[in-house]
């Protein structure tokens, strides 16, 4: 009667949770009822948690003498763990969010990993089913927490640049087989007899540091645009190592919510490798600087600067403002300025409107959320299919910070390297603005025949002092106007 | 009766399988603009992680696995707590143009204020 009244509470608890989460996710599918969305996500992970504690009632003869310590244990992991995360959430800059996820999403990973390892070094896993998923668990958890680590870290500025070396994928290759090869002899070991599981604790130290070496190898090479499809990548890698502990432990919840974010994780990687325009496996295990290094058509034209006060008056006096913004202008801080200058065009009858890439950023859809952090409302901020046709018939498309997402090059060049990847199509507006630090090239390492085009200016400077001295020019012109 | 759960071999890949299908569906309704909340979301709801530690460290019953215990019930409760704040936090932000936040009614304002002089 004692482990029955908790087996049910748990199994009632857990089968919530599922529900609530499913159900969740649902509701985040419009602005509208997302944050409601997030609430009842969250009502269901408390349902699981406190349920959780009723294991305490059906815990192992040989877990029973350690119960109040390790009951004291879990509550001070609970409130220390999730009291640092909850703070630091609160606190973090809009801007330092892809590095905050890719944390979190490492500390899922660790805890996926960390529960296979206590089932493996307490010998819990029976059969080689189970065996076999604890340790593929234990690899893509591993995996995905070093390489979540080395992301915040590139992500963070910790670590700067790609770190490259010949013959790196042949060493990954051969880091991934030896941990495959130990994990292959473990099963092989446990399930011959020749050992069991409990006495080959060096073997497990040894697959754990391998999976957690491979992780970090994979992700040093990888640059830092193409972060948004590494992050996803790793909450989907997450995800599966979840789902899978979560059979080794026989819950369902966790069997369920792994696998929905596997399945999340897999749409959004792919999502994002398309709107680069090249595969997965190209983004994970190329180098992208390496297949940049080719010839280049001449491109004719010449770089017309501007200042940025005549351009923000000539933007006054139009019709339609289409506006792309790009990493640049995040990293200038410039967007609670650009919405100023947005609302003044607005208050002159100008037509503003934001056109979004969707590798804008460095995690899917992050520009959106500057934007909206910095007030602009959300039925302004239009994707790359939903206003790209409307270029043509903007007086003006603004670009701040953004390169490659406007290079007219992946239309009509076939020898670039980002031929074939969708772009804003900025160049068909009839004037064209962009502002830029200098002359340089893009994340791609290749020429922007839009800047060169005849109906390009370009206003040369960081992006936050450029709108300011925009902002200052129509002012002052309303004040004149007034006077 | 019996209320403990036994899921073997097939049964779990048809959980994997319906779960997987459900999130793909689910997700692939969430436009491009709700990426960001979406995946900091859908890494919160991974932070269900930290029931399976929970179970993992009350059955514990070397310094060892009490120890790993400990670590994984840690990082488990930081990915809940934490992707449920950042979560939180973005989509509080997203407003249309009817309904304003108050802070960007204010820079409103101020962005009205003549200059001095």
């Amino acid at each position: 009667m004692l482990t029955i009244i908790p087996q049910l509470l748990i199994g009632a608890a857990d089968l919530a949770a599922a529900f609530l989460f499913l159900y969740g996710l649902k509701r985040m599918s419009s602005p509208v009822t997302a944050p409601s969305g997030i609430f009842v996500a969250g009502l269901g992970m408390v349902v699981a948690i406190l349920a959780s504690f009723l294991y305490a009632f059906d815990v192992t003869t040989e877990a029973r003498p350690f119960l109040a310590t390790n009951i004291g244990l879990a509550f001070v992991a609970l409130v220390v763990g999730g009291g640092a995360a909850w703070w630091s959430g609160r606190k973090v800059a809009m801007t330092a969010m892809p590095q905050m996820v890719a944390l979190y999403n490492g500390m899922g990973g660790g805890a996926a990993g960390a529960i296979a390892a206590v089932e493996l070094f307490g010998g819990k896993s029976q059969g080689a089913t189970q065996l076999i998923v604890t340790l593929a668990g234990a690899l893509i958890g591993a995996v995905s927490l070093s390489g979540s680590l080395i992301a915040w870290g590139k992500l963070d500025g910790v670590i700067n640049k790609p770190l490259r070396f010949k013959g790196q994928q042949l060493v990954n290759g051969l880091v991934f087989m030896a941990t495959l090869v130990v994990g292959g002899y473990l099963v092989f070991a446990v399930e011959a007899g020749a050992a069991p599981l409990i006495a080959t604790p060096d073997l497990i130290y040894l697959f754990f540091a391998l999976a957690l070496v491979f992780g970090i190898l994979m992700t040093l090479p990888i640059g830092g645009a193409d972060m948004p499809v590494v992050i996803s990548v790793y909450n989907a890698f997450t995800g599966l190592a979840v789902g899978l502990e979560g059979f080794v432990l026989q819950n369902p919840a966790l069997m369920i919510a792994g696998m929905v974010v596997g399945a999340a994780g897999l749409l959004l990687t792919l999502l994002m490798a398309k709107a680069m325009n090249r595969s997965v496996s190209n983004i994970l295990f190329t180098n992208f600087g390496a297949v940049t290094k080719q010839k280049q058509g001449d491109i004719k034209g010449s770089l017309k600067p501007a200042e940025a006060g005549d351009a923000g008056i000539f933007m006054r006096y139009v019709k339609e403002v289409i506006i792309v913004p790009g990493y640049g202008l995040a990293v200038a801080q410039g967007q609670q300025k650009l919405y100023e200058f947005v609302k003044l065009l607005q208050s002159a009858d100008v037509t503003v409107k934001f056109a979004i890439h969707p590798v804008a950023g460095r995690m899917p859809g992050q520009m959106d959320v500057l934007l909206a952090e910095a007030g602009v409302p959300y039925d302004l901020i239009f994707q790359l299919d939903d206003i790209n046709d409307e270029f043509a018939n903007a007086d003006v498309a603004l670009v701040i910070g953004a390169n490659d997402v406007v290079n007219p090059a992946a239309r009509t060049d076939k020898s670039s390297p980002i031929f074939g990847m969708p772009i804003l199509n900025a160049d068909k507006a009839k004037k064209v603005f962009v502002v830029k630090r200098g002359e340089g090239k893009g994340y791609a390492g290749i020429q922007n025949a839009l800047f060169y085009g005849d109906n390009c200016d370009m206003v040369y400077g960081d992006a936050q002092a450029v709108l300011i001295k925009m902002i200052e020019a129509v002012r002052s012109l309303g004040l004149s106007a007034a006077a | 009766m019996d209320f403990s759960i036994s899921i073997s071999g097939f049964v779990a890949l048809y959980i994997f399988m319906l779960a997987g299908f459900a999130g793909w569906v689910i997700i692939g309704h969430v436009p491009a603009i709700l990426h960001t909340p979406l995946m900091s979301g859908s890494n919160f709801v991974h932070g269900i992680v930290v029931v399976g530690g929970i179970f993992a460290l009350l059955n514990a019953s070397t310094t060892l696995e009490q120890a790993i215990g400990f670590f994984a019930v840690l990082l488990g409760a930081g990915n809940a707590a934490g992707g449920y704040a950042v979560t939180d936090r973005m989509l509080a932000m997203f407003q249309t143009s009817e309904h304003q936040p108050a802070h960007a009614k204010s820079g409103r304002a101020k962005a009205h204020r003549p200059k001095k002089g």
